[in-house]
């Protein structure tokens, strides 16, 4: 059987050459998401500060955890899954074997349920080698409340049992509400509470940047509403 | 509207428009319309301005459902006579499904003395055709005619007299006192369970459909028995386009066959059943939007003698439930004139005199009544409606005079306003309000 | 996504597939050792049956269950329902103590609309079958298992445009088909009902499908077969005598083997069960690698989570959902 794709079910941009395996292009539903190259605010990182710091943090994992072999990187949708695969495709690189990499959508487990309309799913995808007793390193694009991290370690919680669990993120934007920090990150970007940061990615937006908005928007939560970071 | 209290018992109504025409004045006095022309001495007589107003002779229902004895929950006597003079009503006929049955001379009686005790209006109790409204066996329909409620109109509405024998004896019995036997056409195989009319919207609202060819296929019958046997046939609440093909036919053919059609079946479809509010569960059941402009056509022609109201109260807790369970009827005695008035008046199919003629006289000549349902003049029982053409009203079912709440018009705004009502030169209704 | 799920009509084409993809992702749930998501940790959903549906309700209630619902089963059987309490008293109750959801199966057409519209109640009103309305979440499953066999094993996104989907029986008294109707119509998909013109209801031709009373000349074009639950009692009398007996309506409208071989390769052939074997559909036809009849139970779990998700969870204000 050959399937029927309906192309104008979910055209919200074109499926990007080298598009992930096991992410679904343009399936992000949210408002007010940069769905292409356009730049929205002042630009903070371009495309060779993003690969220096992604470099950077595959040579930090490794050193680290002394090695890649119980390691397995799981990105957070939408744009922690590409960052969880070039960062996979890096240490493959300096190591010469291949690291398991993987997708975990968090949606179902995040505690603003209530407060925002209901999303459609990313897809959540483990390594064949699964995560018990393995290295987990969470990647995300922007670290800001820490929510997103708290709902990703229970959803990892219900998949298995790793021997430890690490967070790497492109960002990190301040302002927590929980007791979180990250392990690996590629720049620390000291914001306000009004500014949005875009993260674009070659695989979703056509290009690497990552920019600041000034927004109206005084809260996480606010800022979350209006469509924000991908917090 | 004022009124100049004095204590004569003469009435003075000025300026009126009789039957739309030219403003006159009408001078009531001992019951009757003593005098009509313009400019009559006021002398003594209280004055009631009707500057703007419209005089109609007081109307008569064929078709009231006033639920006692037996449902003085829903509705009583009391209640339904005063809705009825609100509605610009002088005369009722009420029916005889009530509990104990209205099947013998005793109930007929107890609802006639009831009705005289309310005096809102005359009653005049309509008499079951079978015992129990079971359609089995005749009921002592001349017991009933000669009793003092003079029953001349009989009837099993709600059910259908569908035994073809029963139904040819009915009808040959009441010639014997003159009466006539008002048929509610259902046939009951064919509407078994039926929640609302079968067509397009039935199929998609998964509600058991009521085919229209279930009445036609009575109205056929009973058209041809009436033809056969040489009797009076009255057809209850006609609702679909082919039956009235029926009735032309069996008109032109000179056979003595009358029918009614309910104020709703003028004005409203099967679409308000998509809303599953049983408000508009009523039996027969709202039909399409052709169906209505037939029945308005034949109202318009003659082909429909009469508009009558099958005022139908239910209590809340027969309708505040889900469609299938809810009793089937919607009230319709305070909003009657208003819905004539936007379905036949102002779409120009019947002027003012078209609906004396279609709620006054010629139901009045149906149920032999001879004190209504007479012209405006000198010497005519002084029954008569005053009505505001020009008034709108938005339709409050907790406003109502009825027991019951189940208006289908709730919320809706409808033309024109019973402003007074007299029973034999007595007002039952001035300034809108019942006396 | 409405507030609440009455009809299959109430799906827009992005609405329908929102919730096929949701469910899509959740029926991976199913592979892992913890079943069970936090999602709606703290709300409950009430499984209001006035009918008896063992099936529905616990499809419903492993939905709910695994989604962290607290979940509360009220049968009309042997309760105040049956002794003459009405809809808007047992509506009220359940207002009482917090319903967020209502998943009400009802014998009466409308009952659900009733109790999303008359104020009786805030929470979500799911309809889980009315009398012979609609049974939108059975149309979700279907629609759903469809895509799975029809569109491959990630079928994300896609709609059942161009397939043609014959549902054969008594269409007359189905909810099952009135949903279907209306949701495939939304998803692209080609309908024929097929039955004997007495099953048919009047007015059917304003339905977006199209109708025939011959079975055997629908079968080669189609890429899917329904086949729909029939009672026996509609061919006595006081059933309404809809077909003069068993053995002719299954000759005339039953899948067999003969007819299955008539069938595409691709081909699938459904059942919302309860199924009459022998009658409507054969026990080896019933059985075979074409149908989807097991699957179709599993995947109504995946289906009605999908349904309470996107029910449940977001702010009564932002109902307006882009996908």
């Amino acid at each position: 059987m050959t399937p029927t794709p309906d192309l104008t079910a979910r055209a919200t941009g074109p499926v990007p050459v080298g598009s992930v395996p096991g992410h679904r292009a343009g399936s992000s539903s949210r408002a007010g998401q940069p769905g292409g190259p356009a730049t929205v605010g002042r630009p903070v990182l371009e495309a060779p500060d993003i690969g220096r710091a992604l470099t950077r943090i595959a040579h930090e994992i490794l050193e680290r955890n002394k090695g890649a072999g119980d390691l397995c990187l799981l990105g957070i949708p939408s744009r922690g899954v590409p960052l969880a695969y070039r960062l996979g495709a890096l240490i493959a690189q300096v190591e010469g074997s291949t690291v398991p990499v993987g997708a975990l959508d968090v949606t179902m487990y995040r505690d603003d349920l209530r407060l925002r309309p209901a999303r459609a799913l990313e897809h959540t995808e483990l390594p064949p080698e699964g995560v018990d007793g393995r290295t987990v390193v969470l990647v995300d694009d922007v670290l800001f409340s820490g929510r997103t991290i708290r709902a990703a370690l229970d959803a990892l919680g219900d998949l298995g049992r790793p021997r430890s669990v690490q967070l790497a993120v492109l960002v990190d934007r301040g302002h927590r509400e929980l007791p979180i920090r990250a392990d690996y990150v590629g720049k620390n970007l000291p914001t306000s509470m009004t500014e949005r940061v875009h993260v674009l990615l070659e695989e979703r937006d056509g290009r690497d940047a990552v920019t600041v908005e000034k927004t109206t928007a005084a809260t996480p939560a606010a800022a979350a509403r209006t469509g924000a970071d991908d917090e | 509207m004022r009124t100049t209290p004095t204590t004569t018992g003469r009435y003075v109504v000025t300026g009126a428009r009789v039957l739309g025409r030219e403003p006159t004045d009408l001078l009531l006095e001992d019951g009757v319309v003593a005098e009509v022309g313009p400019g009559l001495a006021r002398g003594r007589a209280e004055v009631v301005d009707a500057d703007g107003l419209v005089a109609l002779p007081g109307l008569v229902d064929l078709h009231t459902h006033l639920r006692e004895p037996g449902r003085e929950d829903a509705e009583t006597v009391e209640t339904g006579t005063a809705a009825a003079a609100l509605g610009g009503f002088t005369a009722v006929h009420a029916m005889a499904n009530t509990d104990p049955v209205a099947d013998t001379a005793g109930v007929v009686e107890q609802v006639w003395r009831l009705g005289r005790e309310a005096g809102h209006c005359d009653v005049h109790p309509v008499g079951a055709v079978t015992v129990g409204l079971t359609g089995e066996r005749l009921a002592e329909l001349g017991a009933m005619a000669e009793s003092a409620a003079r029953v001349r109109v009989f009837s099993d509405d709600g059910a259908c007299v569908s035994d073809a024998v029963l139904m040819r004896r009915a009808l040959e019995y009441v010639k014997a006192f003159g009466g006539v036997v008002a048929q509610h056409a259902q046939e009951p195989r064919l509407t078994q369970g039926a929640q609302m009319n079968e067509g397009e919207l039935s199929g998609v609202l998964g509600l058991a459909g009521w085919p229209a060819v279930a009445e036609e296929a009575i109205i056929a019958r009973d058209v041809l028995l009436t033809a056969h046997v040489g009797s009076r046939l009255h057809v209850c609440h006609v609702s679909s386009a082919g039956s009235v093909e029926i009735l032309r036919w069996a008109k032109s053919k000179g056979w003595n066959v009358t029918a009614e059609v309910t104020p709703h079946h003028l004005l409203l479809t099967d679409a308000l059943a998509t809303s599953y509010d049983p408000l508009f569960k009523v039996n027969p059941p709202l039909r399409t939007g052709e169906d209505v402009l037939a029945l308005r056509e034949a109202l318009a022609d003659g082909t429909i003698d009469a508009v009558a109201t099958d005022h139908a109260p239910h209590s809340h807790e027969d309708k505040d439930c889900e469609w299938a369970a809810a009793a089937m009827g919607m009230l319709g005695l305070e909003t009657a004139l208003s819905v004539v008035q936007e379905a036949m008046v102002e779409t120009g199919l019947l002027d003012w005199a078209g609906v004396a003629d279609r709620m006054s006289s010629r139901p009045a000549r149906i149920g032999l009544l001879d004190g209504h349902g007479h012209a405006l003049e000198a010497g005519a029982p002084a029954n008569l409606v005053l009505l505001d053409p020009a008034a709108r009203r938005t339709i409050d079912p907790f406003a109502l005079a009825s027991r019951s709440r189940n208006t289908p018009y709730a919320g809706r705004e409808l033309p024109g306003a019973v402003v007074a009502t007299f029973l034999r030169g007595v007002p039952t209704v001035l300034d809108g309000k019942l006396q | 996504m409405n507030r609440h799920l009455l009809s299959g009509a109430d799906l827009s084409h992005a609405d329908a597939l929102l919730v096929l993809d949701t469910a899509e992702e959740l029926a991976q749930l199913a592979d892992r050792p913890i079943k069970k998501l936090p999602t709606l940790r703290g709300r409950t959903v009430v499984n209001l049956f006035f009918e008896d549906s063992t099936r529905t309700r616990i499809s419903f209630e492993a939905a709910a269950k695994r989604l962290s619902a607290d979940v509360i089963n009220f049968s009309a059987k042997g309760s105040s329902v049956s002794k003459g309490e009405s809809l808007k008293d047992t509506a009220l109750t359940l207002e009482a103590m917090g319903a967020d959801a209502v998943v009400v199966r009802h014998h009466a057409s409308g009952a659900p609309h009733r109790l999303a519209h008359s104020g009786w109640i805030r929470g979500s009103v799911v309809n889980a079958g009315d009398g012979t309305h609609e049974h939108p979440t059975q149309a979700l499953l279907d629609a759903f298992t469809m895509r799975r066999r029809l569109n491959g094993d990630r079928p994300l996104g896609t709609d059942l445009t161009g397939r043609r989907v014959t549902i054969v029986g008594d269409v007359l008294h189905s909810r099952v088909a009135r949903s279907n109707v209306l949701l495939l119509h939304t998803l692209g998909a080609e309908v024929t009902l097929v039955a004997p013109p007495t099953l048919l209801p009047v007015g059917i031709d304003a339905w977006p499908c199209t109708t025939s009373y011959d079975l055997d000349g629908e079968l080669a074009k189609s890429d899917v077969v329904m086949m729909l639950r029939v009672q026996r009692e509609r061919m006595t009398t006081e059933g309404g005598g809809f077909f003069p007996s068993a053995r002719e309506y299954s000759r005339r409208y039953g899948l067999d083997r003969r007819r299955v071989a008539v069938l595409p390769d691709h081909a699938i052939v459904m059942h919302p069960g309860p199924m009459n074997r022998g009658m409507e559909i054969a026990a080896e036809v019933a059985d075979s690698a074409r149908s989807t009849i097991v699957e179709q139970v599993t995947n109504g779990v995946s289906v009605r989570m999908a349904v309470l998700y996107l029910l449940l969870s977001g702010s009564t204000e932002i109902t307006e959902v882009t996908a």
